[in-house]
This record gives structure tokens, C-alpha cells and sequence, in this order.
């Protein structure tokens, strides 16, 4: 249907959508974040669902404790090598589709903490992460922008056809291996299926 | 309140076969320190938190510090002949000094409202595994913080009612405090390094093409 059509209808009160568009407008708008925190960034993500910041004006303020009713995982904080296993374990017991945003310097890349001998050097090390946000701690408009663009990515992802969202193709991974404590440091350090350094030229 | 001076002397009358010595601190502060035998820690601790004048019942911190093995050079003011005249002429004289590690104890008194008296507790080296004595039974508030300095340092201490580690996880093998701890290599992505992170990178990168 062209959008000369479509734009025919709607003046009619016929509104036509595609089922893709619907299903995708419906998940957009109400996507159940898990109710964890890690340092103070997960201060910023309070006052982001309180009511100065609103997050409830783009469907997300269904802060949900269990990772089996959540959507999206917003690592908010330091994540040190003693909870990394644990923030997999919860990823991997959240039911797709499911997005991460890593929120603050800690999260993306260790922040401040990079070189000291505890702290994991960024989460996406071990899982796939939709959206990064810098800042130290990002302020609640940073997160409500990160939340913006992935209800764009959300969008934009596709329901039929062979370039559909990853979560339709059983044959991609929706769990990823949970590190274990070794004798100096996680084994394995990092999951090269989900992280590859960039190359940095120079 | 009496001067660390007055105390030890009390605390030596008190607690017989101590051995006590005063820590100088140059700097500003002036926080000079007390430093205690392992053997007699738990006697002399006891005599600070029950004495009447001091009544230090209240331990705020605990923390390790760490001592490499180093070659101390101290200035010397020597007689010598030269040319025939007498003359006085500064001399460097160097000493070797074995490492070791240290349990420093704040504490204060709540009751008395004076503080901190500072206790140190040295290991006779820095090998893994190095005793001192605990205070927890003394102070309950050096549970927590005797548990962090072994966990980081690996200084034992004895009579600890629950010695694990705290921060790091059970398994991990090294103490990453100690000034000679090596961090696992993961420099494989610094995108802005500079000084020591540089030369980090650069080692990561050459080990890296060698394995190539």
C-alpha cells in the first residue's frame, strides 16, 4: 500500500497498519526493564523513572525484579569481576527478545576503575550490548536518549523475511557462557564470539 | 591526652617482655605510630582499650601496607684525610633492608573523646602467608577489615574468628595490593594509553605478534 493511500484512509478513520509495524509499536512502548543497579549510576536510572524525568512517558517504568518478566537490562554501574558472572547469568535468564544498554564509563569500558584488578574492562566482553551511553555517571536525559534510540532500533527491526531480528533465527545464540573465577582472573577474560577489540590505527 | 612516649612506657610497665617502639612520621601531620611485637599485640591492645587514661575502645580502621625489599642510603658525616688536611666529608652509606608487610590500627576513644593512637603490628617478611596477631576478639569492628587486609596483602591473622577472603572471590590466588602483585594481561584494547598503560600496551601488542 502506498502512503498516498494510506494517508486517503486515515482522513476516513481508516487507519491501516502493517502487522510488523503494530507488533514493533507495541514493543517499543513498553519495554520492562530489570530492576538492578551496580554503583551510582543506577542513582541516575532512579531519578530517570521518578517524576521529574518520567521514563513511564516511553512505556518503561515496569521496573520489573524478576529477569523472566524483564525486556532490557540497564547495566548501571561498575561491574566488577566478582558480579560479571552474575550480571550473565541474569542476561541469560531473560527471555527474548532482549536489549542491554550499558549505562556510565564503568559499564562500557571500566571508567575510572580500567586499570585496578577488579573491575571487568566493559560488559560487552561477555554479552551483546544494543546500546552504550558515556558519562560518569550519565545524566537521566542520557538515559532517556539511550531509550530513544533503542525504541528506534526496535523499530526498525523486522519480523518477516530473511533479514528478521536475530531472536526469530533459533540457530543464534540467545545465552552466552557464564564466566568462572579462576586462580587471577575470570576464565575466560573475555568471549570472543561477543567481543572482538577494535583496531585501533595509528 | 599523654604522649605516645608516656604510653608505651605504661603499656611496657603494664605488659611485661613487650617490645614497643615509637614510629617516627616526619610529614606535617606528625602522626607518629606504635609499634608493637607480634607475640605481645594482643596483651598491649588489651592494655590500650581497658586502661582508665586511655580507653581506646573504639577501632576505626585497619589497614596492610606493604614494604619491598629496598637499599636505604643515609647520609653520613665522616672524618678523612685528604690532601694531608683533616677535613669532614658527607658520605652515602647504604644499608639493605629485608621487606615486610605491616597491620596499622587506628583507634580512638569514644568515651574519652581523644585519639587516634596508632598501632602497627610488623611481619618478619613478605613471603606468602606471613603472621600477625588478630584484635578482632578485641574489637569487633576488625572483623571486617582484618578479613580486606589478608585478602589483599595476605597477611594472617591468628586468633581471627573467620579469616576467608572478602572482596576477592575463594580461589583467586594472588594478593593484588602488594606492591609486586602482576595484573592478568588484558590490554588488548586501550584506545588513548599514556606512561605506565602505554607500556602496557605496548608489551601486550609485541606479545601478541610474537605469538602471530
Amino acid at each position: 500500500m502506498d502512503d498516498g493511500l494510506r494517508n486517503e484512509l486515515s482522513k476516513q478513520g481508516v487507519v491501516v497498519v502493517k502487522l510488523e509495524e503494530l507488533y514493533n509499536w507495541g514493543r517499543k512502548n513498553s519495554v520492562w526493564p530489570l530492576s538492578f543497579g551496580l554503583a551510582c549510576c543506577a542513582i541516575e536510572m532512579m531519578a530517570a523513572s521518578m517524576a521529574r524525568y518520567d521514563l513511564a512517558r516511553f512505556g518503561a517504568e515496569v521496573f520489573r525484579p524478576s529477569p523472566r518478566q524483564a525486556d532490557l537490562m540497564i547495566v548501571a554501574g561498575t561491574v566488577t569481576k566478582k558480579m560479571a558472572p552474575q550480571v550473565v547469568r541474569l542476561y541469560n535468564q531473560m527471555p527474548e527478545p532482549k536489549y542491554v544498554i550499558a549505562m556510565g564509563a564503568c559499564a562500557i569500558s571500566g571508567g575510572p576503575f580500567k586499570q585496578g584488578y577488579n573491575v571487568l574492562k566493559g560488559i560487552d566482553r561477555y554479552i551483546p550490548v544494543d546500546v552504550h551511553i558515556p558519562g560518569c555517571p550519565p545524566r537521566p536525559e542520557a538515559l532517556i536518549h539511550a531509550f530513544m534510540t533503542l525504541q528506534r532500533k526496535i523499530d526498525a527491526q523486522k519480523v518477516f523475511g530473511p533479514d528478521r531480528a536475530h531472536y526469530f533465527d533459533a540457530s543464534k545464540p540467545s545465552e552466552f557462557p557464564v564466566p568462572l573465577f579462576g586462580e587471577h582472573d575470570l576464565v575466560p577474560p573475555k568471549n570472543p564470539n561477543v567481543w572482538e577489540p577494535a583496531v585501533v590505527v595509528r | 591526652m599523654e604522649t605516645l612516649e608516656q604510653t608505651k612506657a605504661r603499656a611496657e610497665a603494664a605488659v611485661p617482655g613487650a617490645q614497643l617502639s615509637v614510629v617516627k612520621n616526619d610529614s606535617p601531620s606528625a602522626q607518629h605510630s606504635l609499634l608493637v611485637d607480634v607475640e605481645h599485640a594482643y596483651a598491649v591492645a588489651k592494655f590500650l582499650r581497658d586502661d582508665p587514661q586511655l580507653r581506646l575502645d573504639y577501632c576505626s580502621n585497619v589497614t596492610g601496607v606493604d614494604f619491598l625489599d629496598a637499599e636505604l642510603s643515609e647520609k653520613v658525616k665522616v672524618k678523612k684525610v685528604v690532601d694531608g688536611v683533616e677535613k669532614e666529608v658527607e658520605e652515602v652509606k647504604k644499608t639493605k633492608r629485608a621487606g615486610y608487610l605491616e597491620a596499622v590500627y587506628h583507634l580512638y576513644s569514644m568515651s574519652l573523646k581523644h585519639g587516634p593512637v596508632i598501632l602497627r603490628q610488623r611481619t618478619p617478611g613478605r613471603a606468602d602467608l606471613v603472621k600477625v596477631t588478630s584484635l578482632t576478639p578485641l574489637w569487633r569492628s576488625c572483623e571486617f577489615q582484618e578479613r580486606e587486609v589478608f585478602d589483599l596483602y595476605g597477611v594472617l591473622f591468628d586468633g581471627h574468628p573467620d579469616l576467608r577472603r572478602i572482596l576477592m572471590w575463594d580461589g583467586f590466588k594472588d594478593y593484588p595490593m602488594r606492591k609486586d602483585y602482576v595484573e592478568p594481561d588484558d590490554y588488548e584494547y586501550e584506545p588513548t594509553p599514556h606512561d605506565e598503560v602505554l607500556e602496557k600496551a605496548k608489551a601486550h601488542q609485541a606479545a601478541q605478534e610474537v605469538k602471530a
